[in-house]
């Protein structure tokens, strides 16, 4: 074996010397060329990726950031606003022109009223204005206890909280509960507040058809199966319904019993946003709830502003005290932000006092709806959307005039002349761009206690004739 | 050109002084800028970078001494206070086991019997801190008041009888307790004055709601007249005010930016701009609290990467920051700020909820304070809630940038609009801060409380508490670490007939339990003199006299920087 390998060897040297010269000299190149491309810096993939300072400097220089806001043209429908001159009540004067009020929420006429303002008066002699710090840090005042108190008390149920911002209320009780990774099931129709505390919960958020309990049963079914698959993570994952009571895009009101129904069915918590209902619906104005006859107990939170019917500034949430009182280190509105100025607390509580005195004053309110309501019908061109007993209704065209701007145009005729004829309309305003299902445009339509038969009749025949002169 | 002699000194300055004995990580400085400027001059070299150039380096970044610390926690204060979370979170576990087994009883309010088999609204752990943490020492907040929170308040007495679960009202008032917890710094919150009586006055004429919001017919003839007022006060070509501070932030900055727009965040800012941010649906990134560095790095590092994953260019970057922090107590570093926004063509909001009114020689906030241009800040945010004694929040800047709000703030088109009376309270006590309505009182007072500020911080240092925050801060931190501590120290100031603010986790970090003093121009030297005394007693007592730099009381000295030579080391 040994002398086989040596013969070998012996072969290849004789081979070399018999290999032309130009074949050893190519195949010395080529080992050195081996050689060379062995020893040689290795080829990094990332170093032509990696920017130089230079380069750096040169994509800084020639960034270029959009404007902070695109420019708003100066006839935007909602730059101008229309300037109110002195108190927003009963007469009210728009652009210096007076008129009867056919648009504040004022439900109840508590804005003008004078032992509302005594009681604020009082509090403003007492308090000061501001209170100078959040409910936690010397913020609580005496006078937001009671009113808290007296919330509670008012709606039967064991605690209420308030918030300095009606907005802020609903927005805020949402995401103390529902959090990521918990699901939501909402009707379209719900309101931008209730929107946007879903958007801060960053839960799952389902949406059903507006009032459509089939639709509403068929997601809660889906999500059953969902949780029978995995039933770990259904132990852990809260479900919640979040309705309005009269809602304010639509003016109709949630089958509130059909809901309960579902709540227990499916093991539902429900979560209730009652700004338009409160001090409205019911014999003694506690709202939807009573409006059906509902056991308040099984609405987990009940929430309102009390800004509307309470003519006041604020909102609060009511309910057990298990899962009220929760908010109180959670609720980020409440927590973080500055108490109610307590005149305005002041003013609800004695608010509260004339709706509990008397409760004449909703049937007065509901009798006035239906006559609205009933008078309202039948305007050629324009259709009443909303249930005859809820104050805040809304018109809106029969046809569209084929965009949406020209429709807000129309109807924005139709609010300037009944305002030319003194009487006080709005356009409902929505943020286009970013309500998750748009309304239709429309006028809204404000029926409060302070309107007589007169006004009534002066406001349904202004929106009358100036709907058939716009819309001829 | 391309060499500034200045730079180098002027860096070193500032540098040196903020590193006394402190954390250095918090206050990381523009050391690149002077770089990048002198490369960018190198290109192209045209007279207005020189101005950019000489307007950007230290020495006229900072009109006065930035004097800002935080005294490095001692190591054994430390360790002691891990321990006490430690025994603390033990005992929590025992108690609950107690509980479970029915042991103890429990006084937490219980799920409805018909709805015990839902999925629990809350995990148990989630509120492991409120039950075993929060309710030893819950007496010391939401202690409810019955008067003016102005410089002395009356707080109604209450008494647990079940350890904090529940509390009783005595019926007894405690009186004239010395507030050093309101944010009440120009001493506005007032039931007399013209303040008061033009919102009385208002109270009678307008009532207190307005039913409506401000786009459909909420829109008062005061709202405007405020606006304009407000925008007058800032020097900024236009304003808007919405009902609540916290939504100012929370509503708006969602109508600023959007996807593929990236929002730069101090790591303290707070909750509502968190929120705020959040739901605009825009990137977030954090930066370290008041560290340039850290916010020079990530706006480099987004304009040159652009977007993740697409890798396309930002929309836009906005840098938001608060002037005055109001845990920390410190100021912002608003010439450092404005230098890297220009820098990098980035926007910036400027949150001033505590420092509008509270700082600056004439109380317009934190530009006023370093004499910088308004209009250099592109969102100037503030609240009306703390210097105006009002309630409320506003936002000024461009015209451009108002009127997109005025037609795209979810406040201006589902929020109810302000209440008139708190409108006037705002008008009022502007006018008077701005010296119009022929008086100097609000000029007094803003002086008053800058007074007020650097004595009471310069006396508690000196007593050898540690201090949070700048000097100039009317937001005074004292630490107490201990958990232990915040209980004890909120009770032993109100037997002693002072209300103090105590704050630990989650609202600090885990080991940073600490007490916040709010300084107000209403304080008498009198009243901060007891203040001092019994904080003095109460630190002794309570052994809160953590800090190492002692210095002798130097009462006849004046207040100068040389002092703090003499404490370094």
């Amino acid at each position: 074996m040994a002398s086989g390998q040596q013969w070998v060897l012996v072969e290849m040297v004789q081979a070399f010397y018999e290999a032309p010269a130009y074949h050893l000299i190519l195949e010395g190149i080529l080992i050195l060329w081996i050689i060379r491309l062995l020893f040689s810096k290795t080829y990094k993939l990332h170093e032509t990726y990696k920017l130089t300072e230079k380069e750096k400097e040169d994509l800084i220089e020639e960034w270029q950031p959009e404007p902070l806001v695109p420019p708003v043209s100066k006839d935007h429908p909602s730059l101008n606003y229309d300037v109110v001159s002195g108190p927003p009540r009963h007469k009210i004067i728009i652009n210096g022109k007076e008129c009867i009020n056919f648009a504040s929420f004022n439900f109840l006429g508590l804005l003008d009223n004078d032992r509302v303002k005594e009681k604020a008066l009082a509090s403003l002699k007492k308090y000061g204005v501001g209170t100078c710090g959040p409910r936690g840090f010397y913020g609580t005042f005496d006078v937001h206890l009671e009113l808290e108190s007296r919330l509670a008390k008012f709606m039967k149920t064991e605690e209420a909280i308030i918030y300095s911002y009606g907005f802020a209320t609903i927005a805020s009780a949402i995401p103390a509960y529902s959090k990521r990774g918990d699901i939501i099931f909402v009707d379209e129709a719900a309101c931008f507040s209730i929107q946007k505390g879903l958007q801060a919960s960053r839960s799952f958020i389902k949406y059903f058809k507006h009032n459509d309990m089939e639709d509403l049963e068929r997601l809660l079914k889906e999500q059953e199966l969902e949780d029978q698959k995995n039933p770990r993570k259904a132990r852990v994952t809260r479900k919640f319904i979040v309705v309005e009571g009269l809602y304010i895009n639509t003016a109709d009101i949630c089958p509130l019993p059909e809901l309960v129904k579902l709540k227990y069915k499916y093991k539902v918590r429900i979560f209730l946003e009652e700004s338009m209902s409160f001090g409205v619906l019911g014999e003694h104005g506690r709202g939807v709830t009573e409006h059906f006859g509902v056991n308040i107990d099984d609405i987990d939170l009940i929430s309102s502003n009390m800004e509307n019917a309470v003519a006041s500034i604020g909102g609060f949430c009511c309910g057990r005290s298990f899962v009220i009182d929760h908010q109180r280190l959670s609720g980020q509105g409440y927590c973080f932000s500055a108490s109610l100025p307590p005149m305005l607390a002041s003013a609800a509580i004695e608010a509260l006092n004339i709706m509990e005195e008397d409760p004449g004053i909703f049937t007065d309110l509901k009798e006035k709806c239906k006559h609205v309501h009933k008078a309202l019908q039948g305007i050629p061109g324009l259709k009443l959307v909303g249930e005859p007993f809820a104050p805040a209704l809304h018109l809106q065209l029969e046809k569209s005039s084929g965009s949406r701007d020209s429709d807000m145009q129309l109807l924005r005729t139709i609010v300037d002349s009944c305002l030319e004829r003194q009487v006080a309309l709005t356009l409902a305003r929505y943020l286009e761009k970013e309500e998750r299902f748009l309304p239709p445009p429309s006028i809204r339509v404000v029926v409060t206690v302070e309107q007589t038969e007169e006004d009534m009749e002066k406001a349904v025949h202004c929106i009358k004739e100036a709907a058939s002169a716009a819309l001829k | 050109m391309t060499e500034s002699p200045a730079t180098k000194p002027a860096n070193g300055d500032v540098c040196q002084r903020v590193k006394n004995g402190l954390k250095p990580e918090r206050n990381g400085l523009l050391k690149s800028l002077h770089r990048c400027h002198e490369r960018q001059s190198k290109h192209h070299c045209h007279p207005e970078e020189e101005e950019v150039h000489a307007a950007s380096h230290h020495d006229s970044l900072y009109s006065r001494p930035f004097i800002e610390s935080f005294e490095e926690t001692p190591m054994l204060v430390a360790v002691l206070t891990y321990m006490g979370y430690g025994i603390l979170t033990i005992f929590g576990y025992l108690r609950d086991f107690l509980r479970h087994w029915k042991i103890e009883r429990c006084h937490i309010a219980r799920e409805k019997e018909e709805q015990k088999d839902f999925v629990p609204l809350y995990q148990d752990f989630e509120n492991f801190y409120t039950r075993n943490l929060y309710m030893r020492i819950r007496d010391n907040w939401n202690r409810p008041i019955c008067s003016v929170p102005g410089a002395k308040v009356d707080l109604m007495e209450r008494a647990s009888h079940d350890y904090n679960w529940t509390f009783e009202y005595t019926g007894r008032v405690v009186r004239d307790v010395i507030n050093l917890g309101s944010y009440n710094y120009l001493g506005f919150a007032e039931n007399f004055g013209p303040c008061a009586d033009s919102a009385a006055e208002v109270t009678i004429k307008y009532g207190v709601g307005v039913a409506s919001t401000r786009q459909e017919i909420g829109n008062l003839d005061r709202h405007e007249d405020m606006e304009k007022l407000v925008a007058k006060f800032l020097g900024v070509e236009s304003a808007m005010a919405f009902g609540m501070g916290f939504a100012t932030n929370s509503m708006n900055i969602p109508a600023l930016t959007g996807k593929g727009c990236l929002i730069l965040s101090d790591e303290l800012n707070h909750a509502s701009l968190v929120l705020g941010a959040r739901l605009s649906g825009s990137t977030i990134r954090v930066f370290k609290h008041n560290n340039m560095q850290s916010l020079e790095k990530l706006l480099r590092e987004a304009i040159v990467h652009g977007q993740p994953r697409t890798h396309r260019p930002w929309k836009k970057i906005l840098i938001v920051v608060e002037g005055i922090y109001s845990m920390e107590g410190s100021i912002v570093r608003l010439p450092e700020v404005i230098a890297l926004k220009k820098r990098y063509r980035a926007y910036l909001y400027l949150d001033e909820a505590h420092s509008i009114g509270a700082l600056g020689p004439r109380g317009r906030g934190v530009v006023d304070y370093f004499g910088l241009d308004p209009r250099d800040v592109d969102v100037m945010m503030g609240t009306f809630t703390k210097s105006f004694g009002a309630a409320g929040g506003y936002i000024a800047g461009k015209r451009e940038l108002i009127e997109y709000l005025r037609s795209h703030s979810h406040s201006a088109v589902y929020a109810t609009s302000m209440s008139p009376p708190v409108v006037e309270q705002i008008i009022t006590s502007m006018k008077c801060i701005m010296g119009e309505d022929g008086t100097t009182i609000g000029c007094d007072r803003v002086r008053q409380l800058a007074e007020n500020t650097v004595y009471f911080r310069k006396r508690l240092r000196e007593m050898g508490f540690i201090i949070y925050g700048n000097e100039d801060s009317p937001v005074v931190p004292m630490m107490l670490y201990m958990p232990a501590k915040i209980g004890a120290f909120g009770r032993e100031m109100l037997k002693r007939d002072i209300g103090v603010v105590v704050v630990g986790f989650p609202a600090t970090p885990i080991i940073e339990s600490r007490a916040r003093f709010c300084i107000s121009a209403a304080h008498t030297k009198e009243m901060l003199d007891r203040a001092l005394s019994v904080i003095s007693e109460v630190g002794d007592l309570l052994q809160l006299k953590y800090s190492r730099h002692r210095i002798q009381p130097s009462m006849a000295r004046p207040f100068d920087d040389n002092m703090y030579e003499d404490i370094d080391d």
